[in-house]
């Protein structure tokens, strides 16, 4: 789960690292009263989970009450790369002597915590890493240790952060640890970490990625995320418990097992056709799952096919079967669908299929037949093998 | 031969007297694999169709003597399970839980390691397989987890995956070729997996029945792109590859907690171009994984 800067910034402060005062607000008018309260002159920043905030003009400084007005009325509602701006955070806007980076990751490749650091910051991290390597400084940490404020000395001095703020740098970074630490995040970043005139250390913008799994033992971080923004079907299916993620496509995608659905998403795609979602109904899915998952599908008008594609392993065919004739009933759907049905009790699942003889399904052998005929369907081509 | 699990399995389950638990507990039985005993703490004593409980792990181990745990315990108590398991000294443990916290992960594998474990060498101490994983069947010998054994023939293809249901998909058109499998090895979805290609496919290698490896991988991570620099290496014995997630949009998790393509890198394109990059043929359709891997064993491929 991704959270919004402004949120970010709550958990940093939580655990003692600086930031600027500010408020969250959704109106133009709270906007003014944010602005009084934080004091001018403040900093007017769209709040979505998408870069080049900045580059779209959802972030700006304003002097007094009418350029509030006026930022905050241009922000809000704006779309910066497919997301609304609902939330605006009015912060006291700060001076800035430097501009660093730090960050703490889980490093899979490793299997160790990561924490980076460079002078370099308030610039996309990435074109650092490629065009100056030598400023990015890496430093594992012990997992099981934690990260000690001598080593937050040492990163801050091989980084070269100024001597003045080495203290200053590797408090932030311990901070910074225990954010990503005792939040479960799987990603903590200050872009950019400044210093201010007065050799303050402060995190001026957040990014932060929390781990849902860990969720439960935090249930103070439930109701973060950008909720408004989410797209809502993808939020239902969460609701719901299902394996969902919207795609752009008018295919949609019914299957057992993460690997085998984003295999099938691959499979449509090379049979020339566009997936509309990936879904997994998940081992052992039983009628009601199915249907629930059907029912999902078709909430998306764009679809104008369905595959359901199950290798059934603890998942039973005759149980899929059962939840596609329950779906039917309920929903009678007006677009075809092909289905595929191979593994555990196959021949029961596509005897019950035959036998409710649904209108318009068909039934495939293969993956690969099944792409080709759910491709053609959506293109309004008529396929043989009625089941 | 096979790797990981045979006849010599001694396997014991921490969650045994869980619905779950239980179910695939009796399933691997059924199979021909040598169930001793399950963990459930308050729970000692019980019996679950006579296969003994005890309370722990130290209990089992001076007990019944088991050499391979299975956890199927809800996930916050999963990573202290794996743990308990390893201290007792059972040498293989095998996670199927799915959901375990990224940083649980994460401190299980390093206490492992820290305590003279390691997953990859073989012979020093526990080594663990998932979590989020679908388990390991040695086709015709022992099955420890929840791998549908019927989908399989005993023979001498390896097979080590980062998904379920994938690699029943591409083992059973492997056997409708008419060729079967030395070991199945799931090592899970997770962000932090015990064992990595690399360890397993070091196993493959030094088995005497294995001779080819079909590799399944998928988006996340870069378990791939080390795995190909292992093979060029390391690997006298050909591997086939399929990577799933070509078309999954960056920054969107798909189902598996480890299956998420961050900013440019983890990309299903980048590990297939990795993997070719080292020689190893990959497959673009599990189909055609399997076809590949059928021609290199020197068969006719059952096509589409």
């Amino acid at each position: 789960m991704d959270l919004l800067e402004y949120q970010g910034k709550q958990l940093f402060a939580r655990h003692g690292l600086k930031v600027s005062q500010g408020l969250a607000v959704t109106t133009v008018g709270d906007a003014l009263i944010a602005a009084d309260e934080v004091g001018y002159p403040v900093v007017v920043k769209a709040q979505v989970l998408i870069g080049g905030r900045g580059k779209a003009g959802g972030v700006k400084l304003a002097a007094n009450e009418s350029e509030v007005r006026e930022h905050a009325g241009n922000i809000l509602g704006m779309d910066i790369k497919g997301h609304t701006v609902r939330t605006v955070w009015i912060e006291h806007a700060s001076d800035i002597a430097s501009e660093y980076y730090g960050s703490v990751l889980l490093d899979r490749s490793a299997k160790q915590p990561l924490v980076m650091f460079s002078v370099e910051g308030g610039v996309d991290i990435e074109e650092v890493a490629e065009r100056t390597p030598e400023k990015l400084i890496r430093h594992h940490v012990d997992a099981l240790a934690g990260l000690s404020h001598d080593e937050g000395v040492q990163i801050a001095r091989l980084g070269g952060a100024d001597d003045d703020v080495i203290d200053g740098v590797a408090d932030a970074l311990v901070a910074l640890y225990e954010v990503w630490l005792e939040e479960d995040a799987t990603l903590a970043e200050i872009n950019p970490l400044i210093v201010t005139p007065e050799r303050e250390v402060k995190a001026l913008d957040s990014k932060v990625s929390l781990d849902d799994n860990a969720l439960y033992r935090h249930p103070e971080n439930q109701a973060l995320s950008d909720k408004e923004n989410e797209d809502p079907l993808e939020r239902r299916a969460k609701e719901e418990g299902l394996q969902f993620v919207k795609l752009d496509g008018d295919i949609g995608i019914l299957g057992n097992g993460a690997g085998l659905v984003m295999s099938t998403l691959d499979v449509v795609s090379h049979a020339g056709g566009a997936p509309a979602n990936f879904l997994d109904a998940g081992g052992g899915s039983n009628a009601e799952t199915i249907k629930q998952a059907v029912d999902l599908i078709l909430a998306n008008e764009a679809v104008k096919a369905v595959l359901v594609n199950i290798f059934a392993g603890i998942t039973r065919c005759d149980e899929v079967a059962l939840g596609l004739i329950a779906a039917f009933g309920e929903i009678k759907p007006s677009v075809p669908f092909v289905v595929r049905l191979d593994g555990t009790n196959d021949v029961e699942g596509r005897r019950l299929l035959g036998e409710a003889a649904l209108p318009n399904v068909h039934s495939a052998k293969t993956m690969n037949e099944a792409a080709e005929m759910v491709v053609a369907l959506a293109a309004g081509q008529s396929v043989g093998a009625v089941a | 031969m096979s790797v990981l699990i045979d006849q010599s399995t001694r396997l014991c389950v921490a969650g045994i007297t869980g619905r779950e638990g239980t179910f695939h507990t009796l399933n691997n039985r059924n199979y021909g694999t040598n169930v001793v005993g399950g963990v459930t703490p308050g729970k000692g004593g019980q019996d679950v169709e006579g296969i003994p409980v005890f309370d722990s792990w130290a209990d089992a181990v001076s007990q019944v003597q088991p050499n391979t745990a299975m956890i199927f315990v809800p996930p916050r108590f999963a990573a202290d399970a794996i743990l308990e398991a390893a201290a007792a000294g059972v040498e293989l443990v095998v996670a199927i839980t799915e959901g375990i916290p990224a940083h649980d992960e994460l401190r299980v594998y390093n206490t492992l390691k820290r305590d003279g474990h390691t997953a990859g060498t073989a012979g020093s101490g526990t080594r663990l397989i998932g979590p989020n994983c679908p388990g390991i069947l040695s086709p015709g010998k022992a099955n420890v987890g929840i791998i549908p054994a019927s989908f399989f023939e005993q023979g001498n293809v390896g097979v080590v995956s980062r998904s379920g249901t994938l690699t029943y998909q591409i083992g059973n058109e492997i056997a409708r070729a008419g060729f079967g499998c030395s070991t199945i090895v799931g090592i899970g979805g997770d962000p932090v997996p015990g064992s990595s290609f690399v360890d397993v496919l070091e196993l493959f290698e030094a088995d005497d029945d294995t001779e080819l490896v079909v590799l399944s991988g998928e988006i996340g991570g870069s378990a791939e792109e080390e795995a190909a620099e292992y093979i060029a290496e390391n690997m006298s014995k050909p591997v086939v590859a399929y990577i799933a997630g070509f078309t999954a949009p960056a920054g969107k998790q798909m189902g598996h907690a480890g299956a998420i393509v961050s900013g440019s890198s983890g990309t299903a394109a980048a590990k297939a171009q990795a993997l070719e990059a080292k020689g190893v043929r990959v497959g673009r359709t599990p189909t055609e994984a399997a076809a590949i891997a059928v021609e290199v064993l020197g068969g006719a491929s059952v096509g589409a």
